[in-house]
């Protein structure tokens, strides 16, 4: 058993195929929440071979699409101060802000550094002890514990120049959010797998008692998404709504404790900005006092400037759900993954990057 | 997503392991996953074990699906 | 600080003649740059091919190869890629002083090798150096004319509704290599990049069938971008199905670690070939006998519909377009 190449076995996927084919009768909607989802759905072509009473529709599960413009700026000023080196993952290089990307300011002689893991921008800070090494801080559950065990890293190892720029998101109160709004009407949801390996399964719980939304935690190889949509149709038939997993492997009910445990004693919940979606209560993570020394936005004083939108975008409806990339003026024209005007685009797992790359009308 | 993807776990050094990702090699952090031990397979994301993999769980979920498989093709 | 090159060296001075006649002309011993005149001298007949290109690969060393193997393969490659025989390159290196004289050296012999194994001649080059921090410790230009013999047409415009496309073998080994050995990415393996002169191959596959109609080497960008290259010069879909691409489990590993698709991981030792499907059996044949076409495959075939896509068939016998590369391939986390 190695993990990857049994999950996507043709034939286990054409027996799931056809029990959805031959099971689903009520046309309904499901949302995959994550991005990555969105990626394995196009890169197989897993839309093509659903039946027609299946749609699908994208949700807000990129934590690159969701950073908001406001937060980007804050990233590049701090990259504008000398001796500031910003580390980052690779995702958030192209993301445009409201005046340029981190790419572009890089190209202006900003120190900035693409990093795989916090362990490595570690190390950037222990070699470099004259600088100060921001982190940006980006992600969802997944990822906040890591960036948790990075500032206790720090503090065991006695690193002082390491910082983080907290802009971590959580997921089940944008979902609230997105379902309060009442725009999307959902048969069902495809929750997010390895968001769920850290939070578990219970997080999910109040959507199916309290909106009455069948809801399965699904991985991200193509038999996962097949397993989920199977289940979730088992769900609509039975009318039922409950909480499942078709990710035993990885995902249990309680999700990892330990890591929740270092996530809870690093950061406390705050509210945060969503780009198209808004203010969200208690969906952010901000660190506790006991750690605010490591935290780049109380260090730092840096002033972003104004904030603007790009005209005519409409990634924000595209993250809630309520539109398609098809539906939007630039797509493809003014904007598409080489000169991409909305988040959307840049992010490979955003929603509309998928459809064009892959194909999504094809 | 949160790209995580299984990594099999030889040398433990205190919280650091040596994990191997079919015959690349690369050390990872046990910070989240203190249990895991020499020879689990781990879901790695930014060089983090986030989890240990049920080996069980993904064997019954495998035969789960060769019986829907088996069905489908009775059924035509 | 003897053994470190310094401005001097490219001052055209004594340190300059010192450093050209010691080390580079007694490596690349020939006539024709022996003369060390102003330009190379030759006479010539018949179609030219002629191509230049410049390397700032990082690390200059990687496994499997280095700057200097990679800047002759890949002039070589773009050459043969033409169908022409590589015949002559010039080679000049931009040097960031300081960089380590054994270093130069050991790069100038993997250069000589590489000539060697492809059947080049260097004959004539240029050094300069620049202060540090101007360049990242070498770059290195070469440019190459080779010979195109009597009934070859191979253009990226050529390829024909009907035609078969072979891939010569693995994808992405190149690009996961060089990645391997990147500050920040660090992992291991024993991966070596495929870093080779196709000429050999292209040669055997003429030999097959001179009928080829397009080739091309799939770099920067990958065997996407390629393919994608081609079906728009020719106006044509090309339909390949995932299944026949090879790819080492290493490449698929780091691959899936740093969220790439292996379809845009840069090749240097790796074809693609687009051919009449009556000439399809004894082109692969002659692949599969020569070293760097071992692992041949036919990976899909051009279509007349939906000209300059790239569809592919995935395992779940679904389509879906396949692109060119958009900006630098970047590690993700999502």
């Amino acid at each position: 058993m190695k993990f990857i190449s049994e999950f996507r076995r043709p034939e286990l996927a054409e027996g799931l195929i056809s029990q959805i084919h031959r099971e689903s009768k009520t046309p309904v909607r499901f949302m995959e929440f994550c991005g990555g989802h969105t990626v394995t759905i196009f890169r197989y072509g897993i839309r093509q071979v659903l039946p027609p009473t299946i749609d699908m529709v994208s949700g807000p599960g990129c934590p690159i699409c969701v950073t908001a413009n406001v937060d980007l700026d804050k990233a590049i000023a701090l990259s504008q101060i000398s001796d500031v080196i910003v580390a980052t993952f690779g995702d958030m290089l192209k993301v445009p802000g409201s005046r340029s990307s981190l790419q572009e300011v890089k190209a202006d002689g900003a120190d900035v550094h693409m990093v795989y893991s916090t362990m490595d921008a570690l190390r950037i800070a222990e070699d470099n002890p004259a600088k100060s090494v921001v982190f940006l801080g980006i992600g969802f559950e997944t990822t906040a514990p890591t960036i948790a065990a990075s500032i206790l890293q720090a503090g065991e190892k006695g690193i002082r120049n390491y910082y983080v720029l907290s802009l971590h998101k959580l997921c089940p109160p944008v979902l609230r959010a997105i379902l309060d709004s009442g725009e999307v009407k959902l048969h069902g949801l495809i929750c997010p797998g390895h968001v769920s390996t850290i939070i578990g399964s219970h997080p999910w719980e109040f959507i199916a008692r309290d909106y009455g939304i069948p809801c399965v935690v699904s991985g991200f190889e193509p038999l996962d998404i097949l397993q989920c949509v199977d289940m979730l149709v088992a769900q609509v038939e039975n009318n039922e709504s409950r909480v499942e997993i078709a990710y035993r492997r990885g995902v249990r009910p309680e999700g990892n404790q330990q890591a929740l445990k270092l996530m809870e004693r690093v950061f406390e919940p705050c509210s945060a900005e969503w780009r198209g979606i808004g203010e969200v209560p208690d969906s952010g993570l901000r660190l506790r006092k006991e750690y605010q020394h490591f935290d780049a936005e109380l260090a730092f004083d840096i002033e972003p400037g104004p904030t603007y939108e790009p005209v005519g975008c409409i990634c924000g409806d595209i993250l809630r759900g309520v539109k398609t990339p098809a539906d939007c003026q630039l797509f493809g024209k003014a904007c598409t993954p080489e000169h991409p005007v909305g988040p959307c685009m840049v992010s490979s797992e955003g929603s509309c990057s998928a459809y064009y790359l892959y194909g999504g009308g094809f | 997503m949160c790209l995580a993807i299984p990594a099999l776990i030889r040398f433990i050094e205190d919280k650091e392991a040596e994990a191997e990702i079919g015959g690349i090699t690369r050390r990872i952090s046990l910070w989240l996953t203190p249990e895991a031990k020499v020879g689990d397979y781990v879901l790695l994301h930014t060089g983090y074990a986030i989890d240990i993999l049920g080996q069980e769980e993904a064997e019954e979920t495998l035969s789960l699906l060769e019986e829907i498989a088996r069905l489908a093709e009775e059924k035509g | 600080m003897k053994d470190k090159i310094l401005l001097a060296h490219g001052s055209g001075g004594k340190l300059a003649h010192e450093l050209v006649e010691r080390s580079f002309v007694k490596a690349f011993d020939n006539p024709l740059l022996a003369k060390l005149d102003d330009s190379a001298v030759f006479d010539f007949s018949g179609r030219l091919a002629f191509t230049t290109d410049s390397y700032v690969v990082s690390p200059i060393f990687f496994p499997g190869g280095d700057i200097g193997k990679l800047a002759v393969c890949g002039t070589v490659n773009d050459l043969a890629m033409s169908g022409a025989k590589p015949l002559y390159l010039s080679l000049s290196f931009i040097i960031e002083e300081g960089l380590p004289q054994s270093e130069l050296s050991e790069i100038v012999v993997s250069v000589q090798k590489a000539a060697q194994e492809a059947g080049v001649e260097i004959v004539t080059g240029d050094t300069k150096v620049v202060h540090r921090g101007s360049a990242d410790k070498l770059f290195v230009n070469t440019a190459g004319v080779g010979m195109i013999s009597e009934g070859v047409d191979i253009s990226g415009g050529n390829a024909r509704p009907g035609d078969k496309v072979l891939l010569s073998g693995t994808i992405g080994d190149h690009g996961i290599a060089v990645l391997s050995q990147r500050e920040g990415l660090s992992f291991s393996t024993q991966l070596e990049s495929d870093c080779a002169p196709l000429w050999s191959l292209v040669a055997e596959m003429l030999s097959a069938s001179p009928n080829i109609h397009c080739l091309r080497d799939p770099t920067r960008g990958g065997l996407a971008t390629s393919l994608n290259e081609l079906a728009k010069r020719s106006k044509v879909s090309i339909r390949i199905e995932e299944e026949k691409i090879p790819v080492r489990e290493e490449v698929l590993a780091a691959c899936e670690m740093l969220g790439f698709d292996p379809l845009y991981v840069a090749n240097e030792g790796k074809l693609v070939a687009i051919v009449p499907d009556e000439d399809v059996d004894k082109i692969l044949k002659a692949m599969r006998e020569n070293r760097d076409g071992k692992d041949a495959v036919i990976i899909g075939e051009v279509r007349a519909e939906h000209p300059g896509r790239v569809v592919m068939k995935t395992c779940l016998g679904a389509s879906r377009i396949v692109d060119m590369l958009a900006g630098d391939l970047l590690p993700r986390i999502c």
